[in-house]
């Protein structure tokens, strides 16, 4: 076996193309699915007219100025404004690409906000691609729900400090102007001592009487105003748990994620190239009348797949590793997940190459089957139907990404199900696609 | 020396691909296996190899005793001739490796293309190496299967007369396949004709060609008059 390694070893340094090709593919997709990841997409560019007079932009909320300006700003921290000054330009910014969608605010918007003529209203337009579209509509929803959720802040402030000021008594700012109001409860208190004074059989007492009882209720209902204007400027407020498993911050997974499929790709590839060129070279036949058992040709081929990716994939970890900072504490687990998934990824290519036969074709079955196993690995439960995800769950299960992904994960960030698991899953299914590749080279 | 297989049958599901098939060969004799297209020639040099099993049958010498060079070369256009030869070599668990490979450069006169990838050589010299594995353990008896098929007139005439002089030098017993008579005629000792998975002729050439009355008739003619005369 020792001859044959060295041999692969030979032919693969001779293969430069090849050798870079299996190398730097790999490593550009996990890099790109890695950045991809962890890194936000970029603003998208939106056209934006704001139709509110210069100078009108300004509104008085219980006393306090608001500027709705500075609410478009908090947009432009989301959003990438191409200005426009007619709805028209806007239209032909979306139309001509220029811009994902267009944000017109109307000119009557402040006067809508003020109460006198219902809900503003602001205008969004779109271009025909749905996945731009779903980003852009996506982020102007939940901007448009941040600036309203600010706006309903603001009023409910406002209307609580009002009836603050109307049970408490206080100074008031209307539209009219400031006045000093008693309040219920000074008012009531004044009542109830006019009330005392009065002789009891004076008949304008009974109707005091009535504006006391009145005055009562209503400091009652007002105290139960304020919590309820709470609730409805913020009805459902979310306390997170996570109940099971140790969450893994998006950054820290795409360092595993990029490292895994790399490992994939470079021990599929070539384990399943390794082993079809023994046939296209015709070698194959020579080798196993006596010069090497057929399980012996396989294990050797494993090995080489599994010892390069592996490498490849320590490598890839270290890098990333020294730039976002990972605990390298846990460095031994890390070789125990990168050598278990290395080694199933590798039974899988050899599976892959007994049965293709040629290195074409075993190149792309090997392509074809990575490429969904890596997606098939990322798919959340709850995001498909429960019969689906299940298939997904037994599939994922079958093949060693989603076990190495695991394990790499449980390995660097110590996630569940923890690497105890993962790593005899993968030696069983570096056992079982072994077995399988053996089988297969009985029509080899 | 004992007979290298002994009533050997082979079935390939319902179909009968070898049906008890003996053959001997003498050391330093040259033994042409010839007969028309799927008359399993192929399937029989395959067992005597040990590449196939036999369903019937028995093998006169292990598979370690046998050199075997199939149709096409099986070596590894990335790898120089000595590299292969050395990687063979070793493989093979030869004594000496580097002197049996440099022994062997010099015997099929590639001596001075010994650090050449193999992928940069003529289809003739790709053949020598093929040959020259085969070989490399000094075996008793030598399988070429089609060995002069993908060669020009000058490379085969190179190539037979490599092994003819290796099997009167050396002693080693030579079974080749081939579809050209004419090349068995000039080459062969003996030649045994196959014909539907059956032997039909065992004997030398001139036999062969005895067989038929006509003797003005070439060697190929006679053997295509033969097989027709059989119902082949």
């Amino acid at each position: 076996m020792r001859w044959l390694l060295l041999k692969d070893l030979q032919i693969l340094r001779r293969s430069k193309l090849l050798l870079a090709l299996l190398v730097i593919y790999p490593i550009a997709i996990a890099l790109l699915i890695g950045i991809a990841l962890s890194r936000g997409p970029d603003k998208p560019k939106v056209a934006f007219l704001n139709a509110v007079p210069i100078g009108q932009t300004v509104t008085n909320i219980g006393g306090e100025d608001v500027d709705f300006a500075r609410y478009a700003d908090q947009f432009f921290e989301a959003i990438d404004p191409v200005r426009v000054k007619t709805r028209a330009q806007a239209i032909e910014k979306v139309k001509d690409g220029e811009a994902l969608a267009a944000l017109i605010i109307p000119a009557d918007t402040v006067d809508r906000l003020n109460g006198g003529l219902g809900q503003a209203q602001v205008e969004v337009l779109y271009n025909g691609d749905a996945i731009k579209q779903s980003f852009v509509e996506s982020t102007i929803d939940a901007e448009l729900a941040k600036a309203n959720a600010a706006l309903s802040a603001k009023i409910r402030d406002v209307a609580v400090t009002d009836l603050r000021v109307l049970t408490e008594g206080g100074r008031i700012t209307t539209p009219l102007g400031s006045e000093d109001l008693l309040g219920l409860e000074r008012a009531k208190a004044l009542l109830e001592q006019a009330l005392d004074e009065l002789p009891a059989d004076l008949p304008a007492r009974s109707g005091l009487e009535q504006v006391d009882d009145f005055a009562n209720q209503a400091l009652i209902g007002l105290r139960f105003a304020t919590p309820a204007l709470n609730a409805v400027s913020e009805p459902v407020t979310v306390k997170k748990t996570v109940l099971s498993g140790q969450r893994t911050a998006l950054d820290d997974f795409a360092v595993v994620l990029a490292v895994a499929v790399s490992l994939l790709f470079i021990a599929v590839l070539l384990a399943s190239g390794v082993l079809a060129l023994e046939r296209e070279e015709q070698a194959y036949g020579r080798l196993v009348r006596g010069l090497v058992s057929k399980s012996g040709l396989l294990a050797e081929k494993v090995l080489l797949a599994a010892v390069c990716s592996g490498i490849v994939a320590l490598l890839m970890l270290c890098g990333i590793g020294a730039l976002t900072g990972v605990d390298w504490a846990r460095f031994g687990q890390w070789l125990a997940a990168l050598a278990a998934g290395a080694l199933g990824c590798s039974a899988l290519g050899v599976a892959i190459g007994a049965v293709a036969r040629e290195v074409r074709a075993a190149s792309l079955l090997g392509l074809l089957l990575a490429l969904p196993l890596a997606f098939l690995a990322l798919v959340p439960s709850g995001s498909v139907s429960s019969g689906l995800y299940d298939v997904i769950r037994v599939v994922n299960g079958a093949f060693p990404f989603k076990p190495t992904l695991q394990a790499l994960d449980a390995a660097v960030n110590g996630a569940d199900p923890g690497l105890l698991v993962s790593v005899l899953h993968l030696l069983g299914l570096a056992l079982g696609f072994g077995a399988l590749a053996r089988l297969a080279l009985r029509r080899f | 020396m004992p007979p290298v297989a002994t009533g050997v049958t082979k079935r390939f599901g319902d179909r009968v691909a070898l049906r008890d098939v003996s053959v001997s060969v003498e050391p330093g004799e040259l033994l042409a296996i010839i007969g028309p297209n799927g008359a399993g020639k192929t399937t029989l040099l395959s067992i005597l190899a040990g590449i196939l099993r036999p369903d019937a049958g028995e093998l006169g010498r292990p598979a370690r005793e046998i050199g075997w060079v199939p149709q096409q070369a099986a070596v590894y256009g990335k790898l120089s001739v000595r590299e292969n030869l050395k990687l063979f070599a070793r493989l093979e668990k030869v004594p000496d490796p580097d002197a049996v490979v440099a022994r062997m450069l010099e015997q099929t006169g590639l001596a001075e293309r010994a650090d050449d990838e193999l992928g940069t050589l003529s289809g003739g010299n790709r053949q020598r190496v093929n040959i020259a594995v085969g070989l490399l353990s000094d075996p008793p008896v030598l399988l070429l299967d089609e060995p002069s098929s993908s060669l020009d007139p000058r490379q085969r005439e190179r190539l037979w007369e490599f092994v003819d002089a290796r099997a009167h030098a050396n002693g080693t017993a030579v079974i080749f396949t081939t579809h050209n008579v004419a090349e068995a005629e000039r080459w062969a000792d003996r030649v045994l004709v196959l014909a539907d998975g059956e032997v039909i002729f065992t004997g030398t050439p001139a036999e062969l060609r005895a067989a038929e009355s006509d003797a003005a008739e070439d060697f190929e003619g006679a053997f295509v008059r033969f097989l027709r005369e059989r119902g082949h």
